[in-house]
């Protein structure tokens, strides 16, 4: 009987609650995007403190305002943007995990720094796989693409035999920090020959500000257009993190539920990890880019990676050892 | 050219311009890549000129995929020749109810490019299109080339709501959409086929010999088209 799965039932999804894993892969040629949490580090820090896969499915909260009552037991973890969070109205702490007895009530305000929150139950959150993944790109209208709804349940998947209840903490140094003018590093891409130095120096020593028009699609940036925009190119498939500059001079950078092929003249492509720094800055806040190297990038990639698949925690429950 | 673009990807650019050979071309590429069943490819979009080969960082580096990228691309056959001739599928055969009801564009159409309905729909239906990407939407596939006497830009206010089905023509290139979305084409029919499933997904491939074809209106509501 599926009531008896332990889960979570919604009584407020906030402004906008969407099921995401790592996401898609293989699809992209159908015009599918890849989808996926945004910001991998929260949401990998989400499924590390209750030692689920890294790929497990979390609740993806933007702004806050998500309330939710365990229907049975269940553990949970929380780590993101920087919200009020309190379990039957006694305030608790986020970047940790959390034991919730049947009946306890679940409230996330609404963040006062950071955008996306990643709410995560051990074995990860069960819900209709499609192309692959269980992550919900909204902008498709595809049928089953819609954002979490009041009343609807998240239940868990079984969680593993070495899945401990313990409470942990994500030690303070890896905690995400989102209040910090951020510098993203570009990956140059065959495209930069398009641009002029003085554009490329525009770009690189220009300070921007997050637009009001951004979403899990793209960041569009505010700040001194660039003049004389290079004209646009025949449609090519888009890396995600892609930098592309439209005739109004003014950068956007593209994210996980992008289109899969675009015309706009691109600099270079922002690394991964740096995405997701971005995806959590609020509209106002100021971002800078400077150019680096792929090699350093994919070398901090891998590092990242590593860092979970390849770690325990100790018996504190605040601290990590890496096992080799 | 074979460049790095992202920390996960690579893009192969064949040509500089667009040209007729250059979909089969890339077709044939994308078979030859997945032939190699490398586990790190995780993705390929193919786009009229370009080919986007996305991969898993944590598996391979960037000096690896291009390497392995470099002799793929020297091996892999070229323009007119057996193998990119062989990767062809059959033509796809898509029904229009091309009517100024089903295409609110058609007579705006018609009569800028100064020729009858029946003209538009007739050149309409008489060239065997390519289809060079799948892009903006699932399953929306970007055909060309178009007639010129018929070739019209986008509209320049887009429309806030295009039903799924409708065919359009913009510049040289002709579309379905396969989902209701906004969308500035001009609209010129409406096909009950299905261009997206979520389980078959994408019915057309970058590469595909396209050919449309005239319905009646009762053969349309028979097929399953809505109005």
């Amino acid at each position: 009987m599926t009531s008896a799965i332990p889960g979570l039932r919604v009584l407020s999804p906030g402004p906008k609650t969407t099921i995401q894993d790592t996401g898609r892969t293989g699809y992209r040629r159908h015009g599918l995007a890849a989808g996926g949490a945004v910001d991998l580090h929260a949401y990998a820090w989400a499924n590390k403190l209750l030692d689920n896969p890294f790929n497990a499915a979390c609740a993806e909260i933007v702004m806050g305002g998500f309330r939710a009552v365990a229907e049975g037991d269940v553990t949970i973890a929380i780590a993101g943007a920087n919200s009020p969070v309190s379990i039957n109205g006694r305030p608790v702490g986020s970047w940790q995990s959390h034991q919730l007895k049947s009946g306890d009530e679940l409230d996330i305000g609404y963040t006062r720094s950071g955008r996306f929150l990643y709410l995560a139950m051990a074995g990860g959150i069960d819900s209709a796989i499609r192309f692959g993944s269980r992550s919900i790109v909204v902008r498709e209208k595809l049928d089953g693409s819609e954002p979490l709804r009041e009343g609807e349940i998240l239940r868990r998947l079984a969680p593993s035999p070495e899945q401990s209840s313990d409470i942990r903490q994500v030690p303070e140094r890896f905690r995400g920090q989102y209040d910090d003018t951020l510098t993203l590093r570009l990956i140059p891409g065959y495209q930069i020959d398009s641009f002029s130095q003085d554009q490329l120096l525009r770009l690189t020593t220009s300070s921007y500000t997050i637009s009001e028009q951004s979403d899990r699609m793209g960041f569009r940036l505010d700040g001194t257009p660039m003049a004389d925009v290079p004209p646009g190119i025949v449609s090519e498939g888009i890396a995600i993190g892609a930098v592309q500059v439209p005739g109004d001079g003014l950068p956007i950078a593209l994210l996980n539920d992008c289109q899969t092929i675009g015309g706009y003249p691109k600099p270079g492509v922002i690394a991964a990890l740096d995405c997701g720094r971005l995806a959590q800055r609020l509209p106002g806040q100021t971002v800078r880019f400077r150019f680096a190297d792929i090699a350093d990038i994919q070398n901090e990639r891998r590092l990242f990676h590593l860092h979970f698949v390849r770690t325990n925690w100790d018996e504190s429950g605040n601290a990590l050892h890496w096992t080799l | 050219m074979i460049s790095a673009v992202s920390e996960d990807s690579f893009l192969i650019t064949l040509s500089d311009t667009v040209s007729e050979d250059l979909p089969a071309r890339l077709g044939s590429l994308c078979d030859c890549i997945e032939g190699q069943n490398w586990p790190w490819l995780t993705d390929l979009v193919p786009s009229y000129t370009t080919l986007l080969v996305v991969y898993d960082p944590l598996q391979v580096d960037f000096r690896q995929v291009e390497a392995a990228l470099k002799t793929v691309v020297s091996k892999a056959p070229t323009a007119g020749n057996e193998t990119t001739d062989s990767h062809r599928r059959e033509v796809i055969r898509i029904p229009v109810y091309y009517s100024p009801e089903s295409g609110p564009d058609l007579e705006s159409l018609a009569a800028a490019c100064e020729l009858s309905v029946d003209e538009v729909i007739r050149r309409h239906t008489a060239e065997t299109y390519q289809v060079y990407a799948i892009g903006f939407a699932p399953g929306f596939g970007f055909m060309g080339q178009v007639d010129p006497s018929i070739a019209h830009p986008r509209k320049e206010t887009p429309r806030s709501h295009v039903p799924a089905g409708s065919v359009g023509i913009a510049n040289r290139q002709t579309a379905v959409y396969p989902v209701a979305s906004p969308g500035g084409w001009q609209l010129i029919g409406l096909s009950p086929l299905r261009l997206f499933d979520s389980e078959k997904l994408s019915l057309l491939r970058a590469g595909d010999r396209v050919r449309f074809l005239a319905i009646t209106r009762d053969e349309y509501l028979e097929q399953g088209g809505a109005l």
